[in-house]
């Protein structure tokens, strides 16, 4: 299928852009100017300015000399760019490849989206009107070429759609500047005469290139097609993306589940063949109202199986609202990770931590209750029994310190130690009855004291000295005085966990 | 031709076909199935402490979840040795994981999973025992019905997989279709004669419900590694007043 370009051409972008910011400006001749070796050089007119004789390139003092009244507006630099970015991102409901033609236009390449819109004519008059209606002055034209779209939306008088294959004839009446050509090499076509692209295209190419250079040969070729012009585009391209367009809106959960299952289909292909599987992976249903409404998974291992994938998402399903219906649906795996050659035989039998079936029941959990409910601890190196443990982010971390086993730690640790009442008959001596929860409690064992010291450099308080105490019925306590003994009585005891 | 039978030899052969029919498979060797809970074992049928079935706890105390948290991992480390995993489901959970190294359990194999509704957690664990990729699971929930037991019974019958129910509120027993019911309570510990200091821990383990099995009571200490079993004594003997020691 042979491609199809809109070139669009922003006449005043900047000065266009600062009479939406500023409607003072409107009615009023001015321009944009920057400093250039001690002078102010035009950069940007409006189309009053234009009209009196004013064009960016000029000095500012000479535009002021021909209208008084001149309002002279500092550059911002990269404004230009930055804006046309901005709509290039806008463009992006025309066709999914847009490039940036730097200073002041865009290049679309439509191939296979005018008939959504209803033919050319209809697309560029959509186009258009839409952008005009923003308050911007464009021209735009279609061609199979950039070149020839380019020099159609700038210098073309009668048709903006060049039809298949017209290049040539479209080109004709053109001036040489139309080609994109150097202004050196312009300024010598126009000293020998030669005002419009027929006077020289059919030289001989061994004469022109003489006489102008590789760059005419290869401009005027790839304006007439016979030579390929490569662009990149504003929004790359998805490495891992699949869509699927419906016939008609889909609004039932059971259209949905298809969608997802076709798309995981497509994509999982793709993926089982390249050795890749899925970590992160978003679904997202473009709404006919205009909204988007996605849904993302993530697993715990990569994981290119369709069933598993599948039912993470159907988890997620009731939460898209379709409201008067999706019609393009995409999947696009937002991480991938290589996936090692699965060796059947080993694994089975020798379940662990990296089991391909306990990673996907933790993916089946986290995608119903929240990945912030699963968690697994490794030791950390701090004597602090709250801070003796931090959370692993990954099921495939290892400690890197072993788990100390060298004093006791209680089986169950309260999250925030708990005042209790105690008579403790000499300093550093465990205490001898206790009442917790009403009850009393009588110390018939004890370990202790261990004395841990809070780190000064985390907070501020009191060590802790515990005691490991067992009462009268064997139940066993972890308990501490904050700080050290006091002689007037005034101790602070704290109970903090039990022993198995 | 039948060959005549005792009515013993009978009886045995039918009681042996009832165990497979409930899903109890005779063990292919008692010794490699063993955990370790020495006289405990023989209460079950056939001698062999159920894996893939449900057991249930009681866990009125926290004193009692210490005792429950401690017995269990002494389970899971027979449990665990070929290298599984096990999640620990619960709503508020208080266990300190570096304290179950001691009982052999590598606490960076232990997935927590903290849930806010019982209904989430007993979907999880489900789940988790649907998943023959673990060793065990173990849920810790305030009420739990026949019907509920029933389901996650019949998915670990399937998987293979041991489950641990911790029963939090147990003032309205139900009945259930747990294997076992068990209640953990802590006994003092002993030391040699004029030794300061609080010793291994020692529970009294009963046996309130077997299925097919012998309830009953038992004493029992963990002690370098393993359980040890402690001859009952009487309580009151335990209960003499001792003097105060310190370490």
């Amino acid at each position: 299928m042979s491609k199809r370009f809109v070139a669009i051409w922003f006449r005043h972008l900047l000065t266009d852009w600062l009479a939406l910011r500023r409607p003072d400006l409107r009615n009023l001749p001015f321009v944009i100017a920057i400093k250039d070796h001690g002078r102010l050089l035009i950069t940007a007119t409006n189309n009053l300015a234009e009209t009196e004789g004013i064009y960016p390139g000029m000095l500012a003092a000479d535009a002021k000399a021909l209208v008084p009244s001149l309002e002279i507006i500092d550059d911002i630099p990269g404004k230009g760019n930055k804006l046309l970015k901005g709509i290039g991102e806008w463009c992006i409901r025309y066709t999914p490849i847009i490039i940036m033609d730097p200073s002041d236009g865009l290049i679309l390449d439509i191939s296979g989206c005018a008939h959504l819109w209803g033919g050319e004519h209809a697309y560029l008059q959509e186009i258009i009107s839409r952008l005009k209606g923003n308050g911007y002055d464009v021209r735009a034209a279609i061609a199979d070429t950039i070149g020839t779209a380019w020099a159609v939306a700038r210098f073309g008088k009668i048709n903006p759609i060049i039809g298949f294959n017209q290049q040539a004839e479209a080109l004709l009446s053109l001036p040489p500047a139309a080609l994109r050509l150097e202004s050196s090499v312009l300024e010598r076509l126009q000293k020998l005469g030669l005002k419009t692209i027929s006077s020289f295209m059919t030289m001989p190419r061994s004469v022109l290139r003489r006489r102008f250079g590789e760059g005419i040969l290869l401009r005027l070729d790839q304006a007439l097609g016979n030579e390929d012009e490569f662009y990149t585009s504003l929004l790359p391209v998805k490495p891992y993306e699949e869509r699927l367009p419906s016939l008609e809106p889909i609004r039932t959960a059971v259209g949905i589940e298809i969608a997802v299952q076709k798309l995981l289909e497509m994509l999982c292909k793709r993926l089982q063949q390249e050795g890749k599987g899925i970590r992160t992976a978003v679904f997202k249903g473009y709404r006919i109202d205009g909204k988007v409404v996605q849904m993302a998974i993530g697993t715990n291992l990569a994981s290119h199986n369709i069933q598993h994938l599948y039912k993470l998402f159907e988890l997620k399903i009731s939460t898209l609202e379709p409201a008067l219906g999706i019609e393009l649906f995409t999947l696009e795996a937002s991480k991938v990770e290589d996936i090692p050659p699965h060796q059947e035989a080993l694994w089975t039998g020798k379940p662990g931590l990296e089991d391909g079936s306990l990673a996907e029941l933790l993916d089946r959990l986290a995608g119903k209750v929240g990945a912030e409910t699963i968690h697994r601890y490794l030791p950390d190196e701090h004597y602090w029994p709250e801070r003796s443990i931090k959370t692993s982010c990954s099921i495939k971390d290892k400690p890197s310190i072993r788990w100390r086993t060298d004093k006791p730690r209680p089986v169950q640790l309260l999250a925030q130690p708990e005042k209790i009442d105690v008579t403790a008959p000499i300093p550093d001596y465990p205490p001898m009855l206790f009442r917790y929860k009403e009850k009393v409690h009588h110390v018939k064992k004890a370990d202790g004291p261990e004395r841990i010291e809070r780190e000064w450099w985390l907070d501020a308080g009191q060590h802790r000295d515990y005691y490991h105490v067992e009462d009268q019925n064997g139940q066993r306590y972890w308990l501490f005085r904050s700080g050290h003994y006091n002689e007037d009585g005034a101790n602070e005891w704290f109970i903090h966990g039990f022993f198995a | 031709m039948y060959l005549p039978q005792t009515k013993k030899d009978i009886i045995n052969q039918l009681q042996k076909s009832i165990l497979l029919m409930q899903g109890f498979t005779p063990p292919v060797s008692a010794a490699a199935d063993s955990v370790g809970l020495g006289a405990i074992e023989a209460a079950f049928p056939n001698g062999v402490f159920p894996r893939g079935a449900i057991h249930e706890f009681l866990s009125a105390a926290p004193e009692q979840a210490a005792a429950n948290g401690g017995f269990i991992s002494g389970i899971l480390n027979t449990l665990m040795q070929q290298g599984g995993a096990c999640l620990w489901i619960s709503m508020s959970r208080t266990l300190f994981p570096p304290s179950l190294k001691i009982f052999g359990v590598e606490p960076d194999r232990l997935i927590f999973v903290d849930l806010k509704r019982e209904k989430d957690v007993l979907w999880a664990m489900e789940e988790a025992l649907k998943c023959n990729g673990l060793a065990a699971v173990i849920g810790e929930l305030s009420e739990i019905s026949f019907t509920q037991t029933r389901r996650l019974q019949l998915a670990a019958e399937q998987s293979r997989v041991t489950g641990f129910v911790l029963r939090s509120n147990p003032k309205k027993l139900s009945a259930t279709a747990c294997v076992a019911r068990w209640n953990i309570s802590s006994l003092p510990s002993e030391l040699e004669e004029g030794m300061p200091g609080v010793g291994f821990p020692r529970w009294t383990v009963e046996l309130l419900k077997v299925r097919n099995g012998n309830p009953g009571s038992w004493g029992i200490e963990w002690s370098d590694g393993g359980f040890r079993s402690i001859r009952s004594q009487p309580k009151v003997a335990l209960l003499k007043r001792e003097r105060l020691k310190v370490g």
